[in-house]
């Protein structure tokens, strides 16, 4: 078996001044597993996701992403390595307002040369092409601003900025909590299949138990963080 | 970087209303201070280029930058004049070339009158050792002959042979005061100068006795309007005084000692000035005012500057959330403080560069203006080294000032996370 894209061990985590908000014995994301992350607001899943995605530093304990070790990097390296292996999808606002919806997407290419080269083609039409299996096809709505596009509509664009140019890893906080029922069934099986299609890792997280079911396995944070619940 | 310039760029764009206000400002800060500079370089140049070739300027005594002033500038009056013998003495001086005198006091319809001799159009220069050239007729041969400037011509609308009435003193022409039997004829008009000649009325000196025959007590006598022409011809009219004295020495070497020995003169009080001294006498006077006026415009461009950080300043709460996107999509803390960094400094830029295009279009539309009323040229003083370095110093400024919010920005970064605050 591969080696897991994600693995954690004996993860703690402070704010500076603080309590622990986080005491991960172990956590694994395997190469192309879609995980299902559930945790109540205030549990420590966004901390957690920062510290994989480099940009806040564990206490203590080791946290590997690709096989590196993040506390052993410089903050610059872990800035490459999210800009090259990770896409982040957010749960509202995901979009730069001044970019327009294809500008948006190509964003992540600008970071990273290697995403870029792992486009054969134009960028734009490697983002529209993106964008079409993530049922964003009309000309006319491509042409708005970011702003324009409902809330459905932003996290599918905001989706294939995450997987464009073909990141190992795709991080998703929350991304359907402003969506409603259909929607979100919908956003979930098209980001599901599309990271099925890239190889990605999907790491999703979200509070609703209930949508566990669309994925290959589930984590509950509140049960492998050793802090519990914080408030 | 190309790509956060882009992305400066397109982030401004968003803010276009907010982003042309400042730019406005900027602008207008920038081009009030490049205005002062160029009137201040524009009226030294043209002071500066108002005579050249004549080494000492002799009159009476009084401030050597007064004397200039009178003599070849035409502001203000003389206090006292020299006598004729006087003048001879000086010509006759073994170190002088040439001499020419002067005599003022007369106007016409606003514009002064200037009594010399026909010497003055072979020895008076102007600019880079320019003649005065004639654009149409010839130089006063006749008692009431007269040479105009270009500006007298084009504003009074006279050509050859136009008649002219002088009157006495220095305002327009009131009645009581004319001189009106004695009329003037135009003869020659002189080419452009950019210099006070061009507001000049030249005659002979003969003319300028002519005309106050009658009024040797300063007023005019109730017999002066029977006075005909036929009568004055026949008077002896050679001057009694002058105003000044241009002189041209054989040897520039010996300027100082010949300065020296005119101001030290045995008879009458004299004084001699060398022009180009005196105008740096001059400048020494006008630089406070020059320099007052520079700080002023420096801080108005420091406001410019200030609106800048303001603006950037303001918009950082709301940008915070584009930061944390930013920063998801692989960008260093390093990128997001370039970002601001380079929205401040392209406000700058294109602020001053506005800046400079107005002021070069405003200058181009009301330059001639300017030099027509007040004889400062301020054409010629195109887009050079000046507005390069202002092009330059504002941009700079704009990326320093750009480094407040951007350094916040940066902290802020490394604090947020990827986690995105409402």
């Amino acid at each position: 078996m591969a080696e897991p894209v994600v693995l954690i061990t004996d993860l703690r985590f402070a704010w500076t001044s603080g309590e622990d908000v986080l005491d991960i014995a172990t956590f694994r994301l395997e190469a192309g597993e879609r995980l299902f992350l559930r945790g109540a607001s205030g549990s420590g899943k966004s901390t957690l996701l920062g510290i994989i995605a480099g940009v806040l530093e564990a206490s203590s304990g080791q946290v590997n992403v690709l096989g590196r070790n993040l506390s052993s990097l410089k903050p610059a390296a872990r800035d490459r390595l999210r800009a090259d292996h990770l896409g982040v999808i957010f749960q509202m606002f995901n979009l730069v307002p001044y970019l327009s919806v294809v500008g948006n997407v190509t964003l992540p290419l600008r970071f990273s040369p290697k995403r870029r080269a792992a486009i054969s083609g134009e960028e734009d039409d490697e983002a529209r092409r993106l964008l079409a299996r993530l049922g964003l096809t009309d000309e006319t709505l491509l042409a708005r601003r970011v702003s324009d596009l409902s809330v459905g509509q932003q996290q599918r664009v905001a989706a294939a900025r995450a997987l464009i140019g073909g990141p190992e890893i795709v991080i998703a906080d929350e991304p359907t909590s402003a969506l409603d029922a259909d929607a979100r069934d919908r956003f979930i099986e098209l980001l599901s299949e599309e990271a099925r299609r890239t190889g990605a890792a999907l790491l999703f997280v979200s509070h609703d138990a209930s949508l566990a079911s669309h994925f290959d396995r589930s984590v509950d944070l509140g049960e492998i963080n050793r802090v519990g619940m914080t408030v | 970087m190309s790509a956060i310039l882009a992305l400066a760029w397109k982030s401004l764009m968003n803010r276009k209303g907010s982003v042309l206000l400042t730019l406005l400002a900027v602008a207008l800060s920038v081009a009030l201070f490049l205005g002062v500079d160029k009137a201040r370089t524009g009226a030294r140049e043209g002071f500066g280029n108002t005579i050249s070739g004549t080494e000492l300027i002799v009159g009476a005594p009084t401030g050597s930058v007064n004397l200039l002033l009178y003599s070849v500038f035409r502001m203000g009056s003389a206090t006292a004049e020299i006598s004729w013998p006087t003048y001879k003495e000086i010509a006759a001086r073994p170190d002088v070339d040439w001499a020419v005198p002067i005599s003022l006091g007369d106007s016409h319809r606003g514009f002064r009158v200037m009594g010399t001799t026909p010497d003055y159009f072979d020895h008076y220069k102007y600019g880079r050792n320019q003649d005065l050239l004639l654009a149409e007729g010839e130089q006063f041969e006749d008692l009431f002959d007269a040479v105009i400037g270009a500006d007298v011509a084009r504003e009074l609308d006279y050509t050859l042979g136009s008649p002219m009435v002088l009157s006495h003193g220095l305002g327009q022409a009131d009645f009581g005061s004319g001189h009106e039997n004695r009329p003037f004829r135009v003869v020659g008009i002189l080419a452009p100068t950019g210099t006070p000649v061009d507001q000049t009325v030249h005659v002979s000196l003969e003319a300028i006795t002519a005309i106050h025959v009658g009024w040797e007590t300063g007023a005019k006598n109730p017999l002066a309007d029977n006075i005909t022409e036929e009568t004055i011809r026949s008077f002896d009219l050679t001057p009694k005084t002058v105003t000044a004295i241009f002189l041209g020495l054989k040897r520039r070497g010996t300027i100082l000692t010949t300065r020296r020995e005119i101001n030290t003169n045995r008879g009458e009080p004299l004084m001699a000035i060398i022009p180009s001294q005196a105008l740096a006498e001059l400048w020494s006077v006008t630089a406070i005012a020059e320099r007052a006026l520079l700080a002023v415009s420096i801080f108005v461009i420091a406001v410019g500057v200030v609106s800048i950080l303001t603006s950037i300043l303001t918009s950082l709460n709301e940008r915070r959330r584009e930061m944390s996107i930013l920063r998801a999509v692989g960008a260093r803390p390093g990128h997001i403080f370039a970002l601001l960094v380079l929205e401040a400094g392209l406000v700058g830029f294109l602020g001053a560069a506005l800046g400079i295009l107005l002021i070069h279009v405003l200058l181009a539309v009301v330059g001639p203006l300017i030099s027509a009323h007040y004889g400062i040229s301020l054409i010629g003083t195109g887009p050079g080294l000046t507005d390069l370095y202002t092009l330059l110093a504002v941009t700079g400024a704009a990326l320093l000032a750009g480094a407040i919010p951007a350094w916040m920005a940066f902290r802020r970064s490394l604090a947020d996370g990827l986690s995105i605050r409402l």
